[in-house]
């Protein structure tokens, strides 16, 4: 095991996929000369060159639809987008293009595209750079859509997004890239799919997407020790394909589920899992789903506002207390 | 790396007076982006701060050639268009803290400035994204018949993004009175004109959608107002949509964040040899429309105005907690359906009643606010976070938009 940052989870199975793959390869907005906003890919076009790691200019929508032909052709690109807001430029290529083409034309082609962007708020980036939006992408078929909260997940899951043969929308959190954590030597990929029990219990379910994954942790270690409730915190790693036997299995042994995201309200991950485990798990639920997300407002810039309008443990607690409470 | 499009001749100097505003005004805001810097350093302001230091020529040049009633849209690289256009510093000032009194009320901050009664339609963080909205406000006035032109600033970087080229085309063949001015400035974030763009004569870049470029030496705050001025006139009088390039240099990185290896300091010294308002300030004194003594007066009066304005920032109040979902939408007096949701407390509320939510939704809001001090400590000592993370983390390291 070795102790290494988010960001240096990222750019270790950047390194090794590159180096295990020729076909392999990085286009981005100042991922090269600058080394990347997020410095994600620090060093690499040093070691790849420019053939392989490729400043490109301001082209959102551009450089991913490049992303998605040279992936029809046989390359691995890995596409890295500055802030999931800028993603919204590249809609056009995600959804009409990326995530349809190998159905509409009858499995001829297939789409092996990662596309990497940092999400989330704290930062005080505002309206236009600070939003959580693995639902919008979630809600396409066709995506797979990954949402790492550890070092190790990063790193093992970008090495499995490389390696899928589909279109993968790869979203990492930006308070996290500085996070250390441990990541076995010979990470392996993590294969999609296979959502992590981060904490074992037996009285309420937390599901907790992303970021919230951490948040929902720490909720659990105050709701054992101060209200003896003990929490299964669940990270389910990819949000599509998504392990809903893992989920529905901790239901059912605890009867009570509460899902954290940052993201908004309406058509979020919380709306949607809560609609699965209710018509999976109705009998053996005590309370309802319960839900926490982010404000449904576009992210402020004023710090205690914008504070204010994304979870922390506190708002966890109290909504797994509420499940309780219905009783 | 040459330093510009040097101007061949000397434009005439405009009367006293004249002189003396916009000698001022490049001032004010060069005192106001220095000290929007330290706050910054502070942890006064948050997020990113994009200076345009170096950029003043550039910017009082081309607000001046506008009359009151024309449009003006720019990027997220913004406090200097605001206060040429009149905007008062302590507004700036308070929007870049965060604080109420602010032009946006704090929901934008550095990136969003705003002001809709001086027409001054905004700042964006989004590159290219004000380009359509240009030349909409420039369809609304063609479509009612006014002679107000709106003028479209943007960086070399947004040449790039699609949206260029189908405005231009869109513009030319409506007629619609818009200018486009691109400050280039040599970068797009941490990205060389040269490793961004295959033409690098950014004037020409329009050409082939119908719209004529012309140049203009961006250090050289008299020769932006002029082909600014001729342009805009193209576009009030001929409905025939410009674009001008700006050749200029920002003294300063892509955003405070930024480690700036992409350049090197020989370079960036040639060009703080331009430095506008010395140069501008030289000429009059060697012309003799100001002494130096009035010019360092001139140049203390600014400062004292950004005191006032860091003072009146400082004193304003953070934005009201109830306050989150004000303004979302215009709702007249249809309050009945649930327009947004709140679902951040175990009381699911509808977000325009937050005021009249319960005394958990009103304590989690309170307990979520005060995790603004999670980071606060380390970011004053001006060390990154290194567990999880924080705020400092991306101030060291993140340069932010293009």
């Amino acid at each position: 095991m070795a102790t290494m940052r988010y960001r240096e989870a990222l750019n270790a199975a950047l390194r090794e996929e590159m180096e295990r793959d020729e076909s392999v390869f990085l286009m981005g907005e100042d991922i090269g000369v600058f080394q990347g906003a997020f410095k994600v890919t620090q060093g690499l076009l040093e070691e790849f060159g420019e053939r392989r790691v490729r400043d490109t200019p301001i082209s959102e929508n551009t450089i991913v639809g490049m992303g998605v032909g040279s992936a029809m052709a046989g390359l691995r690109p890995v596409v890295e987008i500055m802030t999931i807001n800028f993603a919204l430029l590249a809609m056009d290529q995600i959804v009409n293009h990326a995530a349809a083409i190998r159905y509409m034309f009858g499995a001829q082609v297939k789409v092996p595209l990662v596309v990497r962007m940092p999400q989330g708020a704290g930062h005080q980036l505002g309206p236009t750079h600070s939003h959580s939006l693995e639902a919008m992408f979630l809600h396409v078929p066709g995506l797979l859509v990954a949402v790492p909260s550890t070092a190790a997940d990063a790193k093992g899951l970008l090495k499995a997004a490389i390696r899928d043969d589909n279109p993968v929308i790869f979203i990492e959190h930006e308070t996290l890239y500085g996070r250390k954590g441990e990541v076995p030597d010979d990470a392996e990929p993590i294969p999609f799919g296979e959502a992590a029990i981060r904490r074992e219990g037996s009285d309420v379910t937390i599901v907790g997407v992303s970021r919230m994954a951490i948040t929902a942790e720490r909720a659990a270690e105050s709701l054992a020790s101060e209200h003896e409730i003990e929490a299964e915190v669940i990270d389910p790693r990819t949000l599509r394909p998504l392990d809903l036997d893992t989920i529905l299995d901790s239901v059912k042994k605890t009867n009570r589920a509460v899902i954290v995201e940052e993201g908004w309200p309406h058509g979020g991950v919380g709306a949607n899992l809560a609609a699965l485990i209710q018509e999976q798990a109705f009998d053996w639920l005590d309370a309802p789903v319960g839900r926490v997300t982010g404000a449904d407002v576009p992210m402020p810039y004023s710090k205690p506002l914008e504070q204010a309008a994304f979870p922390h443990e506190e708002h966890v607690v109290q909504a797994v207390l509420a499940t309780f409470r219905d009783l | 790396m040459p330093t510009g499009a040097q101007a061949t001749e000397e434009h005439p100097l405009p009367d006293a007076k004249a002189c003396r505003e916009l000698l001022a005004r490049m001032m004010l805001i060069r005192r106001f982006e220095e000290r929007a810097g330290e706050m910054y350093a502070k942890a006064k302001i948050g997020g990113f701060l994009h200076l345009c230091i170096g950029e003043e020529a550039t910017v009082v040049g081309s607000v001046d050639a506008l009359r009151e009633t024309d449009y003006l849209l720019s990027t997220y690289r913004e406090h200097g268009q605001a206060i040429a256009r009149g905007m008062p510093p302590r507004e700036v000032m308070a929007e870049l803290f965060g604080k109420v009194d602010g032009c946006s009320k704090g929901r934008g901050g550095s990136m969003h400035l705003f002001d809709m009664e001086r027409r001054f339609l905004g700042g964006y963080g989004i590159v290219g994204g004000n380009l359509p909205l240009a030349a909409g406000v420039a369809l609304a006035s063609d479509y009612r018949g006014d002679e107000d032109v709106t003028l479209c600033m943007f960086g070399d970087g947004a040449t790039n993004q699609g949206t260029f080229g189908e405005t231009m085309n869109l513009a030319a063949l409506w007629k619609l009175p818009v200018v486009f001015m691109v400050i280039n400035n040599q970068f797009g974030m941490g990205t060389s004109l040269e490793r961004h763009s295959a033409v690098t004569d950014l004037s020409k870049k329009a050409e082939g959608f119908g719209v004529p470029g012309s140049r203009c030496d961006g250090m050289d705050m008299l020769d932006v107002k002029a082909v600014v001025g001729e342009a805009v006139r193209c576009a009030r009088e001929e409905r025939k949509p410009q674009l001008v390039e700006a050749v200029t240099y920002r003294f300063r990185g892509h955003s405070m964040a930024d480690p700036e290896e992409y350049r090197t300091k020989e370079d960036v010294e040639r060009w703080r040899e331009r430095d506008p308002i010395a140069v501008f300030s030289k000429r009059l004194v060697d012309e003799g429309v100001m002494s130096q003594d009035d010019v360092e007066a001139l140049d203390r009066e600014q400062s004292a105005a950004v005191d006032e304005a860091v003072e009146f920032a400082d004193a304003s109040p953070f934005p009201d907690l109830d306050s989150l979902y004000d303004d979302i939408y215009v709702m007249g007096d249809q309050v009945r359906p649930w327009w947004s949701v709140d679902e951040r407390s175990p009381e699911p509320h509808r977000g325009e009643r937050e005021r009249e939510s319960g005394e958990i939704a009103h304590q989690l809001a309170e307990a979520g606010a005060a995790h603004v001090e999670d980071d606060s400590e380390a970011r004053e000592r001006g060390r990154p976070r290194d567990d999880s993370g924080g705020a400092a983390e991306h101030r060291d390291e993140h340069g932010g938009a293009g």
